[in-house]
């Protein structure tokens, strides 16, 4: 208890030293919630320059994005900022972390907690309610329950992407923006149907790494249709146990990652 | 226009044009020197280069293979191939993003040492600059190019003159990706703090350089509003158009001749930026 | 009863050292080889050591940020690594270079948020602070944004959130780096002041010497990971023959075989008209008493023995050479 205390007076305070900067701090929310709006936007234009991409109508898409989407924002705004580990080692902020009495993760995250990003889950909410609107839903108990499951078990999928990727830089302080290329790129990815890629990179994205399950495959349960690169219908409902194989990955790494930096401290 | 040139204050009699010269092409050693040394970030950003350049690629494909015609936005399959894979080659070579150096100079104070020198800010900077993107072009422009070439087919310039012409686009790509980057960080001399106007710059450069996708997707009227009115499509996609031979022969040199306008139109604004600034400076003192 | 104990503490990092044009090798490197050490409650002491003899790699280790490679380190009767939570309850810590506090709020904000991090009940918190802000006055800028204060003011600043959930420990690193003369004298005086009430262990390292002087009673040096040397101070000159020295102006030029017995001439300058003695055994009073019988003296003044010069002689000793 006193401990969520804690936690929660580390989250007021980075609240208070962003409304320190008020200007900054509206336009900031202002531009993510536009960079969330231009994601979705991107899926327009490029499905409506025809009636069907990859046998996927633009409603259809819409829906995928929108489910990647809240998967995506929600992750973003309680761990994205984690990628900012690499400077945290650099500037010493780890060692400040670690002398304290709460976990280092809970800190990292609740002292830089970006609040400038909260604007974008109410766009991606409001997405996905455009696009259940637009799609002619059949709504069982459980296509209910998947959609609400989903953005929930999506958003712990990419969280523990964020924190694989940011985990690197405990051995690989200089790996730049190599992490982006699985959060945001992950983002990418799910924000449209599988099928529109192909080859090795869809195995790898949508299989082996998981990404498929995000958004396309649940997204196909709801919409009632059969995966043109045939898995079965119950691919839709696995997604929380994706989630929960990837956080156990990313739990190990990060443990992994705290013994390697107490080992060499740099 | 005289306080781009990058004159040196000298009082010997050798010649000032090659003075200038000499000291231009030092700044840009300087920055392509600072920029050799972080070899490992460089690796890790072609890597994602590459996964991104596969992404937007495999997109873009997909969308070909369904419109009609298969050729969205007047583009085939293996022009689009090639805008994807050397755009994320060019992306680190204009650099849209994350130099935030003169807002946090400001920010510190530091800007006033670059008074001090006897060459204009500007110049300094966009010297620095051009040798950053020489960096960046040996550096960063070939592997996701190579990786494009290996698994997708790609365009084959067919005119002579297109490639010349495609650098020629480039170097003003970078000019104008500097100068509206100067002119982002100088809203730090009048507002403390350029985090806004950085974000904002970041959030509409990406999209409107044709970045997420080529700005010909959009509607005629707005597609030439924004080549016309602003010089974001000439950070990114003018080049790559210039490239794949997008328009006639008329249109791709008139494309470039646009770009060499915008170029000289902000670098007069970011000189005019820079001298009132410099005003504000020595009256208030910061 | 001992605070901290070292035994055998080892700390091995690898590097990669290149070998040839491609080929990089492993090598280990002993940060800290075989620190025995026992820090008493109430003690304050200094660790000092030229840059890289594993000063902030000993300090790491004590407060859970790195684990070690070999030996055991327990503080307040805790291992720092697997109990770092319990223990950073009982440990406060300044980093002269980094920051403990909130960069955007003002430091009153900073010290309510560590109330909470570190649980400490509303009437000791406040104590506490009432005594930090008058010892280190600080109430001419407990309003003011982090970002906005000196460094002397964050400093002391830095030392209050150490100290306000009531650490048995206090781990300094570095804590005057870069002040000014003033903001130092005030943060030696609040840790002397602090030292004197004895609740507190005190571990300082630092490259200012002064604040040893000033501050600690027991001196460990440490250098290439070992320690060279720990005791007081006086031990330190004692065994390393730093002496005093007497500085002379002479009226006229020093004879040649002058002798004063029991010192010896260390340096002669100015055409020979000032000299130094360096009083090897001879007591100050008696040497200037046979000077002023026997030589035409002008002016004198008599020279303390200076530790950095001693550090310096004994950094040189053990590492061969400069």
């Amino acid at each position: 208890m006193a401990e969520l205390r804690a936690y929660a007076a580390l989250a007021g305070g980075q609240l208070r030293s962003v409304v320190s900067y008020r200007a900054s701090f509206v336009v900031e929310m202002v531009t993510n919630l536009g960079s969330t709006a231009l994601d979705v936007l991107t899926v327009l234009v490029l499905f409506s320059t025809t009636n069907a991409v990859a046998g996927f109508t633009l409603p259809e898409a819409i829906l995928i994005a929108a489910l990647s989407s809240c998967a995506f924002t929600l992750a973003d705004f309680a761990v994205g900022n984690i990628d900012r580990l690499k400077t945290y080692v650099r500037a010493g902020t780890m060692d400040a972390v670690l002398v304290r009495p709460l976990s280092a993760m809970g800190q990292l995250l609740l002292m830089d907690l970006p609040f400038r990003k909260l604007l974008r889950l109410a766009v991606s909410a409001s997405v996905l309610v455009v696009a259940l609107v637009v799609n002619d839903l059949d709504w069982t108990p459980a296509r209910v329950a998947l959609l609400v499951v989903t953005p929930v078990a999506g958003a712990v999928f990419f969280g523990s992407i964020f924190v694989l990727s940011a985990s690197l830089a405990f051995w690989w302080v200089d790996s730049g923006d190599l992490g982006s290329a699985f959060t945001y790129g992950g983002r990418d990815f799910t924000s449209y149907p599988v099928p529109v890629y192909s080859g090795w990179f869809r195995a790898v994205f949508a299989y082996a790494l998981g990404f498929g399950f995000v958004a396309y495959q649940p997204a196909l349960a709801l919409l009632g249709r059969a995966d043109p690169l045939g898995l079965p219908a119950w691919a839709g409902y696995v997604t929380p146990l994706v989630a929960v194989v990837a956080a156990a990955a990313a739990a190990a790494m990060w443990r992994a990652g705290i013994r390697q930096y107490r080992s060499t401290g740099s | 226009m005289d306080r781009l040139d990058a004159r040196v204050l000298t009082i010997s009699p050798s010649s000032p044009f090659r003075e200038s010269v000499t000291t231009f092409g030092a700044l840009a050693w300087s920055g392509f020197r600072r920029y050799a040394t972080y070899r490992q970030a460089t690796i890790a950003g072609s890597f994602t280069n590459v996964v991104f350049g596969f992404l937007r690629c495999y997109v873009l494909l997909a969308v070909a293979a369904a419109v009609a015609g298969g050729r969205p936005g007047g583009y085939d399959a293996t022009q689009l191939a090639t805008y994807v894979w050397v755009g994320q080659g060019l992306l680190s070579v204009v650099a849209l993003w994350g130099w935030t150096e003169l807002a946090d100079r400001i920010r510190t104070g530091d800007v006033a040492a670059d008074l001090l020198r006897p060459v204009p800010p500007v110049t300094s900077y966009l010297a620095a600059d051009l040798g950053r993107a020489g960096h960046g072009m040996l550096t960063r422009f070939g592997p996701p190019l190579v990786v494009g070439l290996i698994f997708f087919p790609l365009y084959v310039p067919a005119r002579w003159y297109t490639v010349p012409l495609f650098a020629v686009s480039v170097v003003l790509a970078v000019v104008a990706s500097f100068a509206c980057r100067f002119l982002v960080n100088a809203t730090a001399y009048w507002l403390h703090d350029a985090r806004g106007p950085i974000m904002l710059w970041m959030l509409s450069a990406g999209v409107l350089a044709g970045l997420y996708f080529p700005l010909r997707l959009l509607p005629d009227w707005l597609t030439v509003t924004l080549w016309v009115a602003t010089p974001f499509p000439g950070l990114l996609q003018t080049p790559l158009d210039v490239l794949v031979e997008r328009d006639g022969p008329a249109l791709q040199v008139a494309l470039v001749a646009l770009q060499a306008v915008h170029c000289a139109v902000l670098l007069a604004v970011c000189a005019a930026v820079q001298r009132r600034a410099e005003r504000k400076l020595v009256v208030q003192g910061g | 009863m001992s605070m901290i104990e070292m035994r055998g503490l080892r700390k091995d990092f690898t590097v990669r050292v290149k070998a040839g044009r491609l080929r990089r090798e492993k090598r280990i490197v002993p940060a800290v080889d075989g620190v025995d050490l026992t820090v008493d409650g109430g003690e304050m002491i200094g660790y000092i050591g030229p840059n890289g003899a594993g000063k902030s790699t000993t300090l790491k280790m004590l407060t859970g940020i790195l684990s070690p490679s070999a030996g055991t380190v327990s503080v307040c009767g805790l291992t720092p690594v697997p109990q770092r939570t319990r223990l950073a309850l009982q440990i406060g810590v300044v980093f002269g270079q980094r920051s403990q506090l909130w960069w955007d709020l003002p430091l009153r904000e900073s010290f309510a948020l560590l109330r909470h991090i570190y649980r400490v009940p509303p009437a000791e918190h406040a104590a506490r602070l009432t005594r930090c802000r008058s010892l280190l006055d600080l109430d001419g800028f407990l309003d003011t944004p982090v970002r906005q204060l000196s460094l002397g003011q964050r400093m002391r600043g830095e030392l209050t959130a150490a100290l306000l959930h009531g650490p048995r420990v206090l781990f300094l690193d570095e804590p005057t780096i870069g002040l000014d003369v003033v903001s130092k004298q005030a943060v030696r005086s609040f840790l002397a002041e602090l030292g004197a009430r004895g609740d507190v262990t005190l571990v300082l390292t630092t490259h200012d010497l002064a604040d040893i002087e000033r501050l600690c009673r027991r001196l460990v040096v440490i250098d290439h990971g070992r320690v060279v040397h720990d005791g007081t101070i006086d031990a330190l000159h004692d065994r390393y023959g730093s002496r005093r020295r007497l500085v002379v102006d002479l009226e006229s030029p020093l004879p040649d075989g002058f002798t004063l017995p029991g010192a010896s001439v260390t340096a002669v300058e100015a055409d020979r008209h000032r000299v130094s003695f360096a009083l090897d055994t001879v007591s100050a009073g008696a040497a200037v008493a046979a000077l002023m019988a026997s030589a035409p003296v002008r002016d004198l003044s008599l020279v303390e023995p200076d530790i950095e010069d001693v550090v310096a002689r004994l950094y040189t000793s053990v590492s061969g050479g400069p």
